[in-house]
Order: C-alpha cells, then structure tokens, then sequence
C-alpha cells in the first residue's frame, strides 16, 4: 500500500489537515480570552450579575477549546521534526528561537493561570482571579506574536545569512523577528480572531434571541457581538488590503496567483471577479472581469502595468486555482461579515436589534464565517508560498524528512481517524453548551459535579458578585 | 572536566527541560495509567481533579523540550524525529485522548465511560511510547550525513520494549504517590497498597535496565565502570540505594508527602545515570551536542530569555500548585 504515493504529498497533506484542525481553536481562544476578561472586568466595574453569568457560561465553553487547542498544538510542535526534519535542520537556527519565546512568554503563561481562571474564583478572590484572566488573555496575544512572526519570516525572510552547513543563521534578530510581513499579518489575524469569535458570541446571543427576545445575557452578548462586527469588519478589509499591497511588493507572485492574472498586462490588469484557473494550459477560462480594475485596486491606477505568471518560470508557479479560489471565499466572507455589521447596526439605530428575526437568522447563519474565512486566508497565503517553504529560498521538495510513504500515510490516517473522533465529540459538547442559554446564576467549570453545586450555591455567587461592586 | 561553553549551557537547559516534563507529566499519565484500578466514579472525579488545574502547564513543557530542541540543536531534532517516527507520533495521538478526556468527560453522561477509557489508554500509549523512545535513543541511531538513515522499524527492540514498560511502571508509581499525597480515605490506602507493588517493580525495572544497558555499547561500560569515571559514577547506585530505604520507610510509616517527593528523587537519580551514559551525545554514538548545536548568537539569543523566563514560569507554577494545595474530596470547589 502507498508504495506509489509521493511522500512529500503525504507530509503536506498531513501538515495541511492538523493545521487546520488546529488553528481553528487558537484563532477562537485568542478572541474568546479577550472577551472573558472584557466580561470579568465589566463585572469587577458595574457588579451587574449579567456579566458574571455570561463569563461563567463562556469561561465552560474556553475549557473545552483552549483543551482541544492544546492538544493539537502539541502536534504541531513536533510535527516539524517528524515531518520536516530537513526544514528544521536548516531553519532551526532562526525560527526555533522564535518558537521557543512562544513557548516561554505564551504557553507558559497560558497554561500557568488557566487552572486558576478555570477553577480557583472562590479560592483566590476576585481581583487575583481577574488577574489570571488578564494573563492568559495577554499570552494568547503574545502566542499570536511569536508565531506569526516566525511564519511572517518563510514568507518574506530578512536579517538572515547562510552558514558552511547550508543551514539559515540569524544576523540581526530585530529584522527577522519584524520582518516585512510580519506587522500586517499579526493584525490581519488577530482581528480575524476578535471577528470569528464575535460572530460566535453573537451567532449564540441570536439564536436564543429567536426563542425568547427578553433574555438578559443573550441580549448583552449579541449587542456586544454586533458592535465588534460592525467596528471590525470593515477594519478587517482595509487591514488585508494593506496586507495584500504589501504581499504585492514582497511576494508578488502569490499576488499573480490570487488575481489568478497568469498573462502580463501593459495597459492596466482586469479585476478577475470569478473564471476557473487552467494552471497546465496557463490561462483563465470562463474568466468574469472587469477591465482595468485590478490595476485600480493594486497599483491604485488604471493604466499601471501588471506582471503576470508568464513572467515566472514554471517550476515556480503556486498552485495558482487553490490559491485563487479559497482568496475568493475569504473575501466573501469577509464582505458578509460588514454586511452582518451594517444591517446590526441598522436595526439598532432603529431600536429593533433585539426583535429583528431576520438579522438575528442572519447572525445563526453567520456562526462559522470567521471559521472559513480563517482556514481560507492561510490555504491563500500558505499554497501562495509554494513551491517554496522559505520563500524564494528552501523548496518545499528540500525540506522533508527522509521518509518512505507507507510512514506517512499512516501516520496520516491516525491523524485523521483520531481527529474526526476527538473533534467531533468536542464540537457536539461545545455545540451542547451554547444550546442552553445563559441563565441566572450561572456557574463556571467548577459546577460540574453534582456534590460540589453546595460548596458554590448562586447566593455564594451573588455575594461574591456584591463583594465586588461594593 | 565538563567545559562550560553554550551547547553545554543548552544541554543542562533541554535535560532540566525534558526532567521537568517527566516530573510533572510523570505523575499525570501515571493517574490514567491507574485508572482502570479505580472503577468507581467518585474515585474518578477525585483522581482528575487532583491534576484538572495543572495538567496544561505540565504538558506544556513536553513542547518546550521539543521547540528549545528544533531551536537550540536542531541536527539532532532533525535525526531523532524521524528516527522516533512512531513512537512519536503515537504517543502524540496518546496526549491527544488523553487531553481531551479531561473536559469532555464532564460534558457527557452517556459517553464518559468512553472518554474514561480514552483517558486511561491514551497515558498508558503516551507513556509507553516515550519509553520505547528512550530506549531507542540510547541504543544507537544510523545517521548519514545530517539525515537519519535507518528504517521505519528501528526504533523496536527488546531493549526499547524493556524501558517502555520500565517508564510505564515508574509513571505508575508517581500517580500512585501522588494519590498518597493528594486524598483521604479508602482511596489513599489503595494507592498506598499500590505504592508497594509499583516500587518493587520499579526497584526491578531500574536494576534490568542498568544492567543491559552497558551491553548495548562498550562505550557505556566504559562510562560506568572504569578508572578513574567509577568515582564519579559510583555515587549514583549508592544514591539509589539510600533513597530507596527512606522510600520504603516513608511508605511503612504512612507518610504523606514523603513517598512522593523520594520517588522524583529515584526519577532524578535514573535520569542523572541516563545523561552519565549519554554525555557528551545527544544522539548516541554519532553527534555530539557541539556537532548539533545551534550558531552561537541563535543559543545566546535564547539564553537570555531562558535565564529570566525560567525562573519566572517556575514561581507562577509554583503558585498555581500553592492555590490548589492540600487533600482533594467529592466537595472540593472545582471541576
């Protein structure tokens, strides 16, 4: 079996699948720690019991994601050396201190205050317990840092040399850790964050809402969730345009791929709206354009000249359909989600936001946009860096591990048969919890067994909540 | 003598690292590793309980022991990944059940059994698999230029079998003694009984695996057992030997706190015998840590986070073990 197939495939396909399992938690932790202390913070300021009730009930929710984030991450962390132990021979010396930072400025830092945010209210009161909020929302942050710079510096490599072994050394570390891309891609993806949990707060608030519009803590969340929404959203899309200019100037090839512009334009480039990427012909087919747009929105001018993949070498080419298609759904997505902001907002300004069915069936149907548009914007700017890992540098081909295929492949199917069980089983729970709304009373982790709910009684709660205000 | 030059430095930092992780995570996979002897539910809840608050922070420095690898001496990431391919990732998949278990297993009535059995069977793989991979490192890794060179099977051997089950009674042993330490009643005077049974085959364990050890290479019993290297290495069976007698008498008097703390010192003095034989290899018999280090200014670079991260993940540690010391019961205030 598999003796046929091209490990190297294998190892991408394997890198692909557990990296998308995985960043789909981080990208939902990082906003959902933010909003926990938002939440616990309001509490602490106001004393109103509706904050500690909603913190209480996504506080069970973060458990179980931060579990899962955990866990893949783990995987990922050797999955390097398994994998790609000839990238990691050959990088190691400038990206494995940037991998290591994270683990002693993030993980650590996360995983130290967890256990008290998750279980220790009573034991450490509440301003110590709003601390370790704090901590673990801050090291979510700083995690985003560290490894967002590190993939930033495969993308747009700077401040490096090569040494006799062929292996990349650092030579300023300042340039490689702020590399190019590096700004635009940290905030590109922690907005990307701060919006998918957004449309996750607020996907949960409105599908309560739809039931019964009187809920307290479903209406604060989905007020909360439509402001990030119309605030962020349209941020979101001036910071990827920013992005992609700069992808413009540094890897202008993935642009070519995402535009899907595989011919040279002298007089200015069409807007490829949709059409289907032939990569072996080298053209577009059933391409819908509008001329002359794609300069307007890339050179900011009608008539500006635009290289296309015929300027490239073959053996150079991303995989020009998957990168110009997957471009596309994020976009989409992303156009929805100011779509979602401004109806909110309309409504709000028209004092329907709790009432309107239609915006808050819009919000349900919104639940997992920021999913997609997440996993479909790093497929965009991960395939745009092919054929390279270390882009213009390593090629991918130069940077596995001396494995045979059968290795791989099985190791793939454990991976995807484990992962569609542990998965599943965790969305179902994490679906179960946001099904029941939040509710007077509202206990965190700690309530889940039966002999315990004496020890923490919602007067307890309640007096902890008066404590606080006073 | 030992020079103290960088990779020196480092490979104090990744062993303490790696140590750190068996301490911690040691006691946390020993807990599933038990928990078929503990079927009754209440039991249960009491034993994740006792580590629900910590087990994160535990497992994050498994992932420190690999990234300060990758970043600190990454030839030698790059020859033992591969090399330990599925041993690797199958304890990997292991963490993986056994990790989730311990939020899903409140979220369910139905299934817990099930996430129980994932919780148990992923330390058990978890454990074994880093014990074969021990043992595999320290029995030798065909290398060929800067790639691993063997086979997909290399890694199975009678040796590598040997101290996957010596790792898995040794992990067995500390979740044991943790339970001492960590609960009251019925439950602690089985983990006591547990704690004798567990010791003498872990005394068992630590004697075959210092035996067959130096027959693996000559350059092991040369290590061990010639002149003028025996005075240094002597102290570390004497060492065992001492340890063992307080051990045994703790667990004769009942104490608490002390099976548990004696049975790290027994760990640490196995894993000072392991960096005895090692040294100065980080993969045996073909490279040296100078061999796989990292340029200078990408491990200074990393000495200076080290030298002020440490200490400060080492105090917010210990205070998040401080917050939730003492005997844990059914009416404890979390999970």
């Amino acid at each position: 079996m598999f003796e046929g197939w091209d490990a190297v495939v294998l190892a991408r396909a394997q890198f692909a699948f557990t990296m998308s399992f995985h960043i789909v938690f981080p990208a939902f932790s990082i906003g959902l720690a933010s909003y926990l202390a938002v939440l616990e913070a309001l509490w602490l300021w106001t004393g109103r019991e509706v904050f500690i009730n909603l913190f209480n009930y996504w506080l069970k929710i973060f458990a179980v994601a931060f579990g899962m984030g955990v866990v893949s991450g783990i995987v990922m962390s050797y999955q390097f050396g398994t994998n790609w132990s000839a990238f990691s021979d050959k990088t190691g010396p400038v990206i494995g201190p940037l991998m290591a930072y994270e683990v002693l400025t993030a993980f650590f830092l996360e995983a130290g205050f967890l256990g008290v945010m998750l279980f220790g209210l009573d034991r450490v009161g509440p301003r110590l317990h709003f601390f370790a909020t704090l901590m673990v929302a801050v090291g979510t942050l700083i995690s985003a840092f560290w490894i967002l710079s590190a993939n930033s510096w495969m993308q747009t490599p700077t401040g490096h040399a090569i040494n006799a072994e062929g292996q990349f050394i650092a030579v300023d570390w300042f340039k490689v850790i702020f590399n190019p891309s590096f700004p635009y891609r940290l905030v590109h993806m922690v907005l990307a964050a701060y919006l998918t949990t957004a449309l996750v707060v607020g996907a949960v608030g409105a599908w309560h809402l739809l039931r019964d519009q009187h809920l307290a803590g479903p209406r604060v969340m989905f007020s909360m969730a439509m402001w990030m929404a119309t605030l962020v959203a349209p941020l979101q899309i001036l910071a990827g345009d920013q992005h992609g200019l700069n992808t413009l100037e540094h890897q202008p090839v993935k642009i070519m791929a995402m535009e899907g512009h595989f011919t040279s334009h002298k007089h200015g480039a069409p807007l490829i709206l949709f059409g289907w990427p032939n990569q072996a012909a080298g053209r577009m087919d059933y391409a819908i354009e509008v001329p002359k747009l794609g300069s307007l929105v890339l050179k900011h001018s009608l008539d500006a000249p635009m290289a296309g993949l015929d300027t490239v070498p073959r053996e150079n080419w991303p995989p020009v359909p998957i990168t110009f298609w997957s471009f596309r759904i994020m976009v989409g997505m992303g156009l929805l989600m100011v779509g979602l902001g401004l109806l909110s907002l309309l409504m709000r300004f028209r004092g329907a936001l709790y009432n309107s069915r239609l915006l808050h069936l819009f919000a349900v149907a919104m639940a997992p946009s920021g999913f997609i548009a997440v996993l479909a914007g790093w497929i965009t700017t991960e395939t745009g860096r092919q054929p390279f890992t270390v882009y213009g540098l390593l090629r991918t081909v130069d940077s596995a591990s001396p494995l045979a295929a059968p290795a791989v492949a099985s190791s793939l199917i454990a991976f995807i048969i484990v992962y569609f069980i542990v998965f599943t089983a965790g969305v179902i729970y994490l679906l179960r919890l946001m099904a029941t709304p939040p509710h007077h009373g509202e206990q965190g982790p700690s309530s889940d067994v039966p002999a315990r709910a004496a020890g923490i009684t919602p007067a307890a709660g309640a007096a902890a909540a008066e404590g606080a205000a006073r | 003598m030992i020079p103290i030059d960088l990779p020196t430095i480092w490979a104090f930092i990744i062993a303490f690292a790696v140590f750190v992780y068996v301490v911690m995570d040691g006691f946390d996979l020993g807990l599933g590793i038990l928990f078929p002897l503990f079927p009754k539910k209440a039991d249960r809840d009491v034993i994740m309980n006792s580590v629900a608050p910590v087990w994160d922070g535990n497992e994050t420095w498994l992932v420190l022991g690999g990234g300060g690898l990758m970043a600190a001496f990454p030839l030698a990431y790059a020859v033992l990944m591969p090399a330990l391919y599925t041993p690797v990732i199958v304890m990997l998949l292991g963490l993986v059940f056994r990790g989730v278990a311990f939020e899903f297993r409140w979220r369910t009535q139905s299934a817990r059994n099930k996430w129980d059995i994932a919780f148990a069977g992923g330390s058990l793989l978890a454990t074994l698999a880093q014990g074969i991979a021990l043992g595999a490192i320290l029995q030798g890794i065909h290398v060929s230029g800067r790639q691993y060179a063997g086979g997909w099977w290399d890694w199975l051997t009678p040796f590598s079998i040997l101290t996957g089950v010596a790792l898995v009674i040794g992990y067995a042993l500390l979740g044991a003694t943790w339970l001492v330490m960590k609960t009251e009643g019925e439950l602690r005077d089985r983990a006591y009984h547990l704690s004798w049974l567990l010791l003498i085959a872990m005394l068992c364990a630590i004697g075959i695996v210092s035996i067959a050890t130096p027959f693996l290479n000559v350059q092991y019993t040369q290590r061990w057992f010639t002149w003028p290297n025996i005075i240094l290495t002597a102290p570390v069976p004497i060492a065992v030997a001492g340890v063992t007698v307080l051990l045994l008498r703790s667990l004769a008097n009942k104490y608490d706190y002390q099976p548990f703390f004696l049975t790290l010192a027994l760990f640490a003095l196995s894993y000072a015998g392991l960096g005895i034989s090692m040294y100065p290899y980080i993969v045996p018999q073909s490279i040296t840590i100078w061999q796989a280090a990292s340029p200078e200014n990408s491990q200074l670079f990393m000495l200076v986070g080290v030298a002020i991260l440490i200490p400060l993940i080492l105090g917010y540690t210990a205070w998040a073990y401080w917050v939730f010391r003492g005997k844990v019961n059914a009416e404890s205030g979390y999970h």
